[in-house]
């Protein structure tokens, strides 16, 4: 029972992030009709803002200890902070520890603004060529943003930690009468599910509650029609590629803690983000997010020992496996509109 | 005037014979009156060093590629010498090899065999290498060692790990100065077993390939002979990034350490997220709970981050070796001079290594007075050496394996720069890790006869 249910909590930050990255997808194809390769990319660069962040909170100043060499036998040259400097050992400290969270804030106006520059700039010039157009010149966008990153940062992965407070783990064990440390979670895990819980709310309290979102969701429906009772939908459907980023890089920003950021981690979940949105129903952002985590909940569980022994491999392709079958008994997906991609 | 008998049968056949040669390979082609492939004919001998340029060893790689673009320089008499100094072989007289200025060209491998392949192909074919070396990973190195056995040049292995490069893979034409999987675990169960006991329980997560395979299969058998109990091994998928859900597991199998198999991001990504799960502060069987990374670099510590603290590993050479260990170690502090004056900062194990292999090639090369593989192969094999950092070395001629002391390191607890994220914890001796040439482990191939190609 313990090993279940920490199989779930694992599927439940799994499938935050499937869900994240499948709903900023699906956005842009909802609203753009676009599928946007170069969304993992957004990912990872909302991954880096936050190791950015870190660096320029780590911003210092040298000065020479001379008691002290260096591995050449030159004396030491010591590094210090300026924010420890300006504001105190233990503040500034603590800004520096903070960095992630410090992060999100830079990270939205950042990703708002890759997001209209790579629609503007680039994208907006494909709407009307073919889905393969779209996709070849969106995953090439991708490389380009991962080798500009690897250029920068270099290919090993940067450790970016959470907030002290906030490491160790919460005992789940004791709270549900198990032993001690028989059910135990990480903090920042716990914390990334509850944030994605919110991104996601908002997402669609903004849909479903404001009139920006009600002429969007009558976009998606319907462009043609909304075009003509005299709205610019383009322009709104240009925000929403802005906020699909931002939701994309904040998903980012806050799974630097979990895994140490590297150029390569939009890859890693593009993939399986594009068979959450098909699986989810292409178009359907409900659909997106269900099928996130459902599929994330199932990889946990495929990655269990005891069903590992009966059927090998399994933890590999478990999500392909859910994926054809979902496909072969409901073709749109779990939540799939008609006419979508169908034409 | 003659008369020319022209029939079809006979011009086809002509042509048969003429498209034939023409598509075989350049590398039999090429220099063939020399006898050797690539034979240098000009006052210059071209050097192939194939790392990966792109990929998630990308910085490993650049690193190699520092070590290669010193040792050139070096061997064509620039800069300060570095190990030519220590170096216990005075072949070497700093204009070139045998009198032939070296020039390298480079390749990309990807980490991947296929690529890695088309580009040793390539340097071979196109740029006339004469010899390869280089590379980040066991797949990679076996790949290639391969193409240069049936090529006719010599490989001169880079970073990798597996038993099987020297093991059943082995070639003739192929030298690894890298420590291997069973080196690592030779030397890591006596420290392990003085750190941690002889009752312990360990749960193994492994790379699923052939470097994972090996090196679990090496760190089981040393720890069992201990007494240690191996609780379960796991196999996880190499494109793994999230490790909680093979980690959740280890919470309640009763095993009280974990050994991590795994190499790069893999390790990153598999001790971040043990660290995470509380791990390292957990208490099971009343003993504390220890995480064990059997293969070290100092790219995966500075990674990892302070997740690496305290962790105990296996490394073939670090840069503090000879201030820390005595001048056993010659070679070490000059090569680190050489190398953190050009570039500012110390280099890499897979640097150390890069280096060593090009000197030692180069060194092979003028000791057997000409380019020729086999001449190469003849006087590599059962060659003793000193003053490359790593002590006393012999190249083995049964599997052409280089046996040295291997280092057991830690992660620093309170590291006193950026560079000092490692600390050597015991240098174990050569005869401690030095194995029978028919040990299971490294059984299934043949050296075979080294192939001098054209």
């Amino acid at each position: 029972m313990d090993a279940i249910l920490l199989q779930i909590l694992n599927g439940l930050d799994k499938g935050s992030a499937y869900a994240l990255i499948a709903l900023g997808l699906t956005l842009i194809f909802g609203t753009l009709g676009v599928v946007n390769f170069a969304h993992g990319a957004l990912f990872m660069i909302g991954a880096f803002c936050a190791v950015t962040v870190q660096r320029i909170l780590n911003l210092s100043f040298e000065t020479v200890d001379p008691t002290k060499t260096d591995f050449l036998g030159n004396p030491l040259k010591v590094q210090s902070p300026y924010v420890v400097d300006w504001f105190g050992a233990d503040f500034g400290n603590a800004i520096i520890d903070w960095s992630v969270p410090i992060a999100i804030l830079f990270a939205i106006p950042i990703m708002i603004f890759v997001g209209f520059a790579m629609e503007r700039g680039l994208i907006k010039h494909f709407y009307k060529r073919p889905h393969a157009d779209q996709i070849l010149v969106t995953f090439g966008l991708a490389i380009v943003m991962q080798e500009i990153v690897k250029y920068f940062y270099g290919a090993n992965p940067i450790p970016t930690g959470a907030p002290a407070a906030f490491r160790g783990s919460f005992d789940f064990g004791v709270l549900l009468g198990f032993d001690p440390n028989a059910v135990i979670y990480p903090y920042w895990r716990l914390i990334y599910f509850g944030f994605a819980s919110v991104i996601i709310g908002g997402v669609f309290s903004f849909l479903q509650f404001t009139t920006f979102g009600m002429v969007v969701r009558a976009g998606m429906a319907d462009r043609e029609t909304v075009g003509l009772l005299g709205i610019d939908i383009d322009k709104r459907f240009t925000f929403m590629f802005g906020l699909a980023a931002a939701v994309a890089g904040l998903a980012g920003v806050m799974y630097a803690p979990i895994n140490s950021p590297n150029y390569h981690m939009g890859m890693d979940f593009l993939v399986l983000s594009f068979v959450v949105v098909v699986v989810g129903g292409m178009g359907s952002l409900p659909g997106a997010v269900a099928a996130g985590f459902l599929l994330g909940i199932l990889e946990s569980f495929a990655s269990m020992n005891e069903i590992k022994s009966l059927i090998p491999g399994i933890d590999q392709i478990i999500i392909y496996v859910v994926a054809i079958i979902i496909l072969l008994t409901r073709p749109r997906g779990l939540m799939g509109r008609k006419g979508v991609m169908e034409e | 005037m003659s008369k020319m008998d022209v029939t079809r049968r006979g011009v086809l056949k002509t042509g048969a014979v003429a498209g034939g040669g023409l598509l075989l390979p350049t590398y039999l082609r090429a220099a063939s009156h020399e006898g050797f492939t690539n034979a240098p004919t000009g006052d210059t001998v071209t050097l192939g060093f194939n790392v990966p340029q792109t990929g998630p060893y990308a910085d490993e790689g650049a690193d190699e590629l520092r070590a290669f673009e010193l040792a050139v320089e070096h061997l064509n008499g620039g800069g300060d010498g570095g190990m030519l100094q220590t170096f216990s072989s005075k072949a070497l007289q700093g204009n070139g090899i045998l009198g032939k200025k070296v020039q390298f060209v480079t390749g990309d491998t990807q980490t991947k065999s296929d690529a890695a392949r088309a580009s040793a192909k390539s340097m071979i074919e196109k740029d006339g290498a004469i010899m390869i070396s280089g590379g980040s990973s066991s797949g990679v190195a076996v790949a290639v060692q391969g193409l240069c056995q049936e090529a006719g040049v010599i490989f001169m292995a880079g970073l990798t790990h597996s038993n099987d490069t020297t093991g059943k893979d082995k070639k003739a034409n192929g030298f690894r100065h890298m420590f291997n999987a069973y080196m690592s675990a030779a030397a890591l169960a006596p420290v392990l077993s003085k750190l941690y006991g002889n009752d312990r329980r360990a749960y193994h997560l492994t790379a699923d390939y052939t470097w994972g395979w090996t090196q679990q299969e090496s760190i089981q058998a040393a720890t069992e002979a201990l007494g240690w109990q191996t609780v379960n091994n796991v196999l996880t998928p190499l494109a793994a990034t999230d490790f909680s859900s093979y980690i959740a597991p280890v919470l309640n199998s009763g095993a009280d350490v974990l050994v991590l198999n795994h190499y790069g991001g893999n390790m990153i990504n598999s001790l971040t997220a043990a660290v995470q799960f509380g791990l390292r502060e957990k208490q099971v069987n009343g003993k504390n709970f220890e995480i064990v990374v059997p293969l070290y670099s100092e790219l995966m510590a500075k990674g990892a981050g302070s997740n690496i603290k305290g962790i105990v590993g296996s490394q073939n050479w670090d840069w503090k070796l000879e201030n820390q260990m005595g001048a056993a170690y010659a070679g070490t502090n000059a090569f680190v001079k050489s190398f953190g004056e050009k570039f500012g900062f110390p280099p890499s194990q897979a640097a150390q290594t890069c280096y060593a292999q090009t000197i030692l090639y180069a060194d092979a090369v003028a000791r057997a007075g000409s380019f020729n593989p086999c001449a190469v192969v003849e006087a590599l094999e059962g060659f003793e050496f000193d003053g490359l950092g790593n002590g006393k070395t012999l190249y083995r001629k049964d599997d052409h394996q280089c046996f040295k002391d291997v280092l057991v390191v830690r992660g620093a607890e309170n590291p006193a720069n950026e560079y000092e994220l490692v600390e050597i914890v015991e240098v174990t001796p050569t005869e401690q890790v030095t194995y029978a040439p028919d040990h299971p482990m490294f059984a299934g191939g043949a050296l075979g006869t080294c192939n001098p190609g054209a």
